[in-house]
């Protein structure tokens, strides 16, 4: 197999990790699953946007970001933003006072597109939007804070003050942005109706396969040399510094590149959702977004979605039959994941795969043909792969 | 200007300037607990906001007893004490099932004590119900004076700012002119040598954090007296309140404070003049901006770390 292939899949372990969730999501999960259920993995799955790209930002960064519903507030509301303004053309809103405009911008007699609606009108500028504006603003935060040399809980409450400041703005600014209520009746994209089932499928494997993608994308960054200063970032800092690296430049694209995950999260949780409002984006929604991944493994990708995927599953069964009960469950999952299991179900499962026999016989394999592999790149070799692993 | 005379104008900065500083007290109450256990000792506590709702709710509870019994224009000293105990109570214990595990992880005790906050919160909620509940307060309280006949200054308000100002000054006596204070600056600055003078580390830690949680609830003692108590009332001042630290620089009293009144005073004062979310939005954008600027807050300390 050749490198890059490598790099991507994780060697065999990360291979059979791979094929594992592959296989629930595109496979498992459709076939089992009625629509309305399907929908709410659907949805769970653009959470697992963020997991991911916290593994990068905190397992592997060790930089925690208290706003990532910053960006996938970001991302969603630029893809509501586009979705809304095809829903409001003037021949479906022609009761409103001003037709043409978004219901809500009617109801709090507002008589004209606001400009920064306006981009929302073609598909690529949103889409381009979607990518570049939160990537943006997270350069912005990240110069400002990484370049000051400000980490660690500092920047934790910084950005969770940002996520509350945002979303205050946005129920505040209820004629430009929805208020409390968001954006909600999106209906078609460029004419197809997303609310059929059949569009919920096909935007279910678009979503699933997206987030294969940035899967893919935070592997390949770990598993290469900045994956491994990114460690050493973590680890000792100022030892990475006294050895000539800007370590501020590699935490601001780490950030940058969590924030685009995030946002691309957002944009698909708005189409496969069908509506996009404040509260994902404040402190409650950001935090709960940092125990998806440290409840599936701060340090996996694939740990983070199955991490996302169950605490979800357990939010929707538990405030459904017993409400009471579920703010104990998820603070008690707060402490217990800290305390007791800090890296999370990934942590648990590299604990206790070894006892599997199956599985054993694969790493063995693994192991065999890694040793095998020639002398002088061995330790280099090594040391890629583990990072590949992580 | 904004087509108000000056004369109104100037009512206007009085009264919000007044409201201004009961948000300063309530803000300057939670950030003192604050200061101690995240501006010294480096923790930080989510669950900082449920410990100033024991508090408030001691009151409350305690109100109902006094209004049974009769003794409606006493309660309120006891109140203080009581929400002082069971708040330094329940920090003591947290500190030590939880906290002291986690002292080298500062990131992960924030995602423990959010979980923290979760379960105080159910517990409330739970024990209280999910409706808010107000305390019974002395009849001395009510009422409010004018100076001049434009500007209505309330009771409560300003009872609530002299316990404001005397506690802070209780809490600076006891910071720097006690030998609790010196033990504590002592370990927090270092702890391996205040262990090897003979300084009980670990007992110390415990305190300090119990100390911190106990002057917030008396926090939520004073917070009764303006506001009313519910299950999620403290989450709404967390962000608020660690802003006030971080914004005066962690590890200064001084800034503390100052923040504190700049803060409430920006926010009262903006929000009269814009809608109160925008008042909100404009400070406390103001303040992130400023730390970006100035990280190590308004009053840094001198201290090489």
């Amino acid at each position: 197999m050749n490198t890059l292939f490598n790099r991507l899949i994780g060697g065999h372990k990360g291979a059979v990790g791979l094929a594992m969730l592959a296989a629930i999501i595109f496979i498992a999960l459709p076939l089992g699953l009625d629509v309305f259920r399907l929908g709410l993995a659907g949805k769970y799955i653009t959470y697992a946007f963020i997991a991911v790209s916290l593994v990068l930002l905190w397992g592997n960064g060790g930089i925690l970001s208290l706003g990532q519903g910053i960006f996938f507030g970001l991302g969603g509301y630029c893809m509501a933003m586009f979705l809304k303004l095809e829903a409001s053309d003037p021949i479906s809103t022609k009761i409103q006072t001003t037709p043409g405009i978004p219901d809500f911008m009617d109801w709090n007699q507002i008589t004209s597109l606001p400009w920064f609606w306006e981009p929302f009108k073609s598909l690529p500028l949103t889409i381009l939007a979607i990518l570049i504006v939160p990537t943006l603003f997270a350069y912005i935060i990240g110069f400002a804070m990484f370049k000051r040399r400000v980490g660690g809980v500092y920047f934790a409450i910084i950005t969770q003050a940002i996520a509350l400041i945002l979303s205050i703005l946005i129920v505040g600014q209820q004629g430009y942005t929805g208020g409390v209520n968001g954006i909600t009746d999106l209906k078609t994209i460029l004419g197809w109706d997303i609310r059929e089932d059949s569009a919920k499928y096909i935007l279910y494997y678009v979503n699933g396969l997206m987030l294969f993608g940035c899967i893919f994308i935070s592997r390949f960054i770990l598993s290469s040399k900045f994956g491994m200063l990114l460690l050493a970032m973590r680890d000792k800092e100022e030892r990475v510094r006294f050895s000539g690296y800007d370590v501020s430049n590699f935490k601001i694209f780490i950030f940058c590149v969590a924030a685009m995950f995030s946002s691309i999260g957002g944009a698909m949780f708005a189409l496969q959702v069908g509506f996009m409002s404040p509260s994902f984006i404040g402190i409650v929604p950001s935090i709960e977004m940092v125990i998806f991944a440290a409840v599936g493994g701060r340090m996996s990708q694939i740990g983070a979605v199955y991490g996302t995927l169950l605490v979800n599953y357990g939010k929707t069964i538990f405030s459904e039959t017993y409400p009471e009960l579920w703010l104990f469950l998820m603070g008690g999952l707060f402490i217990s994941v800290v305390m007791f299991f800090p890296n999370g179900l990934a942590g648990l499962y590299e604990k206790h795969a070894s006892k599997l026999g199956f599985i054993k016989r694969y790493i063995d394999i693994a192991k065999a043909r890694r040793s095998a592999a020639t002398n002088d790149v061995k330790s280099t070799k090594h040391i890629q792969e583990k990072g590949a692993k992580a | 200007m904004f087509g108000y005379s000056m004369a109104e104008i100037g009512n206007v900065f009085v009264m919000q300037g007044f409201s201004g500083l009961s948000l300063f007290s309530v803000l300057l109450l939670m950030a003192l607990g604050l200061a101690i256990i995240f501006g010294q000792m480096g923790v930080i506590n989510m669950a900082h906001g449920e410990f100033m709702i024991i508090g408030a709710y001691a009151t409350v509870m305690l109100s109902k007893f006094a209004v049974k019994y009769d003794f409606v224009n006493y309660y309120f000293p006891f109140a203080m004490i009581v929400a002082f105990g069971l708040a330094f109570a329940v920090g003591y214990l947290v500190e030590f099932v939880l906290i002291r595990h986690l002292y080298k992880r500062p990131l992960d005790t924030l995602l423990a004590t959010w979980g923290l906050s979760l379960v105080m919160q159910q517990i409330f909620r739970s024990a209280f119900g999910a409706k808010e509940v107000s305390a019974e307060l002395p009849e001395w309280m009510l009422g409010s004076f004018k100076p001049t006949p434009d500007i209505d200054i309330p009771i409560n308000g300003v009872f609530v700012m002299g316990l404001t100002a005397l506690i802070t000054a209780g809490v600076f006596l006891f910071m720097f002119r006690s030998r609790w204070g010196l033990r504590v600056r002592a370990t927090v600055q270092n702890r391996v040598m205040a262990g090897a003078v003979g300084i009980n580390t670990k007992k110390v830690d415990r305190i300090t954090f119990a100390l911190g949680c106990g002057i917030t609830g008396v926090a939520g003692a004073a917070f009764t007296t303006i506001g009313s108590t519910g299950p999620t009332s403290g989450s709404l001042y967390i962000v608020d309140s660690f802003m006030v630290v971080v914004f005066g620089g962690a590890a200064s009293l001084l800034g503390t404070i100052s923040s504190a009144f700049g803060i409430a005073q920006a926010q009262s004062i903006l929000q009269f003049f814009m809608t109160s979310s925008m008042g909100k939005v404009t400070t406390l954008l103001t303040i992130v901006i400023i730390l970006m600027m100035r990280p190590e807050g308004l009053f840094a300390s001198k201290i090489r770390k």
